[in-house]
């Protein structure tokens, strides 16, 4: 149990820097969205090089999208999107000051992060088998190798490999807003919201809705390349 | 015995220094000048390991078969000189230490927006400078501070993964910190203190923000590949596998062409605001002068082909680059003649800051010209890879930005440590700099356009003198730079005491006491009028 004056200060929420409350909500939502600019960026570099090396070597990058589980990637769509709508109710219910759903929707969106995590790992461990995991693990064959084999392997190696680096980045990034979820769910059981000092969980938000729309561009790219059906 | 240890700080009243003592006090504070000094500390140490290397790569030059190490230490010598200079010095330089200490104080702050983040963004550089130093001393890194591909992904034999990750790291702290100043600036700033009242080294700080923010994740991310590419040796710029080395060369430079401006933005702003205050006038062009740094940030980020141009890049390409590059001469001189039209008419006294800042007009002057010739394509074809590029460089990072930062130092000593300099000192310390600069890099314009080509350990006997010139040039350099840290030091104990405002300058940092509280103002000041305003000043003197 935390000391009753520890509550209180934590409670009022304001920083020695701030004059007042809305000052640093202010400073704090400006913050999250410069950061988020700043991932852009960061992103940026990657799909650049993406677009670069599909732009030469699009029948590899079509064969390796065909080696894909374009069921596993659907379905991680819908659980991260169906996070992004539990992490809203969660600005909300902070917004409204409804501690209960607030920690009820804080679990909630870090369970179907949890369950992301999981179906993505599956997806790491199906490259392993197949033996399309660049230096790693290289020697695709039967089926998977007859898909490859006509863009050319070299390629096709270049594309797994943007595929980890995006994939694996983003999951990256799902962690650490996990992490920052836990710390959001302790600190709102502890009642440290109020409909005047939420700014923690709407700049988390932002976050996790931001990775929400990496995978959302990630899934077009890495997995509908070309006609399936 | 506890009034004998009391009784010196009866004089001195409470500020950021004499708040606390301990170890810990220094290394978990979130006060934005102790974080300053923290960068100071760290960053001075970089310069001197920094500087070592290039002494012992002027040493080794002095013979054109090369006098004191082999040509692969060579390799690494100017690699880490490099790398530690550019990201562990210059980067962090202006921003990190006189950015941290003013930024709040001259917008009537009682600290940044976000002051754990701005510990942690120290915490990272740290962290970055320990992964560098670590490659430096298991054996180095051979590639130059450019890491081209594939020779960094594929063929060096050295440390390029831990030096990868050490700046990769580092750019975070410099991401955060831009960050923090951006929120900063917007955020927090006291009632009145309208954006064009604001004092110019803010306008210069800010549009430096924007590159770091927007600037430094592009080059995290390709260092994180390069990385990714070394330990694997598969990737997207080794053409083994069909990759795309020019695709490193295009990210590399859309960071590495604007954190130039990272190193000189910052330098503009302090030599502002030392060229009003030491000619007692308003600056010439106020605004302009403020849009010039804004449109030197945005220019800068579509230029960085200049740096291809010999690469097989399209001619049209190299066309476009080049006119942009022209382009960056017109914000550029703008503040050169503002700056100079401030002089005019004015009351010029000669203190050492003003030397600093003079000095800079000048080198920054004969580097910005030099960059026109790189800048066109026929003669860049001449002089890339040269001994000309290195001394237009040079010119513009250290003779710009180095000059600005001992120029601010020396500006705003007083306020920093609450003491005062050696005035006479100062002013020959500068005037070595200046005179040591131009003899280690102007003959190294000569070499260049003779064609001695940078990065080469050897030289033909006929570049000889002018090496030397160089390498004589580089010991008197060297000179002027131990000079102020000798003073400096000193005069944290035995210099005079400072009063708030030396200098009679303008501007909130001068008006709370040297050095400042640990809350900055006793009460959030009300600003009423303009940033310079020197000449109302004069006029009430004198009625």
């Amino acid at each position: 149990m935390p000391e009753p004056h520890a509550e209180h200060a934590e409670h009022i929420g304001l920083a020695h820097q701030f004059e007042d409350l809305s000052q640093q909500h202010d400073a704090d939502t400006f913050g999250i969205w410069l950061f988020l600019v700043t991932e852009i960026m960061f992103f940026g570099g990657l799909f650049l090089g993406y677009a670069v090396l599909r732009w030469l070597y699009f029948a590899a990058f079509d064969g390796g999208s065909h080696v894909l589980d374009i069921r596993l990637g659907a379905i991680n769509t819908v659980v991260l999107l169906g996070s992004s709508l539990t992490m809203a109710l969660s600005v909300r219910s902070a917004q409204t000051g409804n501690r209960r759903a607030l920690v009820l929707f804080l679990t909630l969106t870090m369970i179907l992060g949890g369950v992301f995590l999981g179906i993505k790992a599956y997806e790491y461990h199906q490259k392993f088998a197949e033996h399309i995991v660049p230096t790693l693990d290289w020697a695709p064959e039967g089926e998977v190798l007859a898909r490859l084999a006509p863009g050319g392997l070299n390629h096709a190696e270049l594309y797994f490999f943007l595929y980890f680096a995006m994939t694996g980045l983003h999951a990256l990034h799902m962690i650490i807003g996990m992490g920052l979820l836990f710390w959001l769910i302790r600190r709102a059981r502890r009642g440290s919201f109020t409909p005047s000092y939420f700014a923690p969980v709407e700049v988390v938000g932002l976050y996790w809705h931001f990775v929400d729309i990496v995978w959302i561009f990630l899934f077009p790219l890495l997995y509908l390349i070309g006609g399936r059906y | 015995m506890s009034t004998a240890t009391l009784e010196p700080r009866v004089q001195s009243p409470r500020n950021y220094l004499n708040a606390d003592y301990g170890w810990k006090s220094w290394l978990f504070t979130v006060d934005h000048k102790r974080i300053a000094l923290l960068y100071m500390a760290s960053i001075t140490f970089f310069f001197v390991i920094g500087g070592f290397f290039a002494f012992l790569m002027r040493l080794h030059l002095i013979e054109p078969q090369g006098a004191l190490v082999q040509p692969e230490t060579y390799n690494k010598l100017f690699t880490l000189h490099g790398v530690i200079m550019i990201f562990f010095f210059l980067i962090p330089s202006i921003p990190a230490v006189l950015g941290n200490f003013l930024v709040p104080l001259m917008i009537g702050a009682r600290d940044l927006a976000f002051p754990k983040l701005n510990l942690l963004s120290w915490y990272i550089y740290i962290v970055g400078g320990l992964f560098t130093l670590y490659s430096a001393i298991a054996g180095g890194v051979d590639t130059g501070w450019t890491f081209y591909t594939p020779y960094s992904s594929t063929y060096s034999n050295t440390q390029v993964t831990a030096v990868a990750v050490g700046v990769f790291i580092t750019g975070f702290s410099s991401i955060l910190t831009g960050l923090n100043f951006i929120v900063t600036i917007h955020k927090m700033r006291a009632p009145g203190l309208t954006w064009f009242r604001l004092p110019l080294f803010l306008w210069a700080i800010y549009a430096t923000s924007i590159i770091m923010t927007l600037g430094t994740p592009v080059l995290a991310i390709t260092i994180f590949l390069l990385a990714l590419e070394h330990l694997f040796h598969v990737g997207i710029f080794s053409p083994q596998l069909g990759g795309d080395p020019l695709l490193f060369q295009h990210l590399f430079w859309f960071y590495s062409h604007p954190a130039v401006y990272i190193m000189i933005l910052p330098a503009m702003g302090v030599v502002s605001e030392i060229i009003a205050c030491f000619a007692r006038k308003r600056i010439f062009g106020y605004k302009i002068v403020g849009f010039s740094s804004v449109a030197i940030a945005v220019l800068g980020f579509l230029v960085w082909g200049h740096h291809m141009f010999v690469t097989g890049q399209s001619v049209y390409a190299g066309l476009i680059f080049s006119f942009l590059s022209f382009l960056v001469a017109i914000p550029s001189a703008i503040k050169v003649f503002n700056w100079t039209s401030t002089l005019y008419k004015g009351s010029i006294s000669y203190e050492a800051p003003m030397l600093y800042a003079l000095g800079f007009i000048g080198l920054f002057t004969m580097g910005g010209l030099t960059g026109m010739f790189l800048a066109s394509l026929a003669t860049d074809v001449h002089l890339n890879g040269t001994y000309f590029i290195v001394a237009h460089f040079h010119y513009i990072m250290v003779g710009g930005a180095v000059m600005g930062y001992l120029g601010g130092l020396h500006f705003w000593w007083p306020k920093i440590s609450g003491r005062k300099y050696p005035n006479g000192w100062a002013m020959l310390s500068a005037a070595i700099i200046f005179i040591g600069f131009n003899l280690t890099f102007f003959p190294q314009f000569i070499l260049g356009y003779l064609g001695m080509p940078r990065r080469y350990a050897f030289y033909p006997a006929e570049f000889q003198v002018l090496n030397v010139m160089s390498s004589a040039g580089a010991s008197i350099l060297g000179i002027g730079y131990l000079i102020p840290l000798v003073y400096f030091i000193w005069s944290m104990r035995y210099g005079p005491v400072a009063e708030a405002n030396p200098w009679g300058a303008t501007g909130l940092e001068w008006q709370t006491p040297s050095p400042p509280p640990t809350e900055n103002f006793a009460e959030i000041p009300v600003v009423t009028e303009e940033a310079y305003a020197y000449s109302a000043e004069e006029e009430a003197s004198r009625a």
